[in-house]
């Protein structure tokens, strides 16, 4: 089944979603997926592709994804901040691919009826997306290596 | 000995020059199949261990492989 508007693959549930694409990302229709009229404030957090990484100069970056656990679990963190925080609906849609300088690689919603929790939810969802999902990210380096984000043992 | 499929990712798919290997062990968990399969690919050293799925789902270092099982080792995730 694919989401009309956001062209991937996970039905969007009545309280929000987590997918991954291929494509662009699309931040409108995250954020229409996501109105809610009980809702006054929506939270969109985007993780963009910058042209460095400690000290070395990034060309291009590239996201593997493990799709069927990185789509269960990222439906667990979502379903958890719901359950944490007094939000409305809460969508993420993570980039996998080889990606460009400044195009956004994740997206993060959520709507809910006051600030404080769409905006603690939105950084809870972000900060788990980054630590729990099987997602691996590899840098192309202007001096034409590559090498995998935060893999090597520290020496 | 027990059978195993384990599947290697990204910087761990580098270092074996496998996508997955079906693997024979005595191993009793994730902990003991990584520190063997180390030995067979002394590259692996060079990255830190991370997280685990047992047959898709998150597991820990220390569960109990009983044999059969599909044993997922992930290097360390960047996601965002």
């Amino acid at each position: 089944m694919t989401h009309p508007e956001l062209n991937t693959p996970t039905p969007p549930s009545s309280t929000g979603y987590f997918a991954i694409s291929s494509e662009s990302l699309n931040r409108k229709a995250l954020r229409a997926s996501l109105q809610d009229v009980s809702s006054g404030a929506f939270v969109l957090f985007e993780g963009w592709v910058r042209d460095h990484n400690e000290g070395r100069k990034v060309l291009q970056l590239e996201y593997e994804v493990y799709e069927p656990l990185a789509i269960t679990e990222g439906n667990l963190i979502l379903q958890e901040a719901r359950e944490r925080f007094a939000i409305s609906l809460a969508a993420a849609v993570h980039r996998q691919g080889l990606l460009k300088l400044t195009e956004p690689a994740v997206l993060v919603g959520v709507s809910a009826a006051h600030r404080g929790a769409a905006f603690d939810a939105c950084r809870y969802i972000i900060d788990d997306v980054k630590a729990r999902l099987p997602i691996w990210k590899r840098e192309h380096y202007a001096d034409g290596t590559t090498e995998w984000v935060n893999c090597k043992v520290k020496d | 000995m027990k059978q195993f499929t384990v599947k290697w990712f990204a910087a761990y798919r580098a270092a074996t020059g496998l996508a997955q290997e079906q693997v024979q062990s005595s191993a009793g968990s994730p902990s003991e199949l990584f520190a063997e399969m180390t030995k067979q690919h002394p590259d692996l050293g060079q990255y830190s261990r991370a997280l685990v799925a047992i047959n898709d789902q998150m597991a820990s270092w220390d569960a109990t492989l009983s044999g059969g099982e599909q044993v997922l080792f992930f290097p360390p995730v960047a996601g965002g």
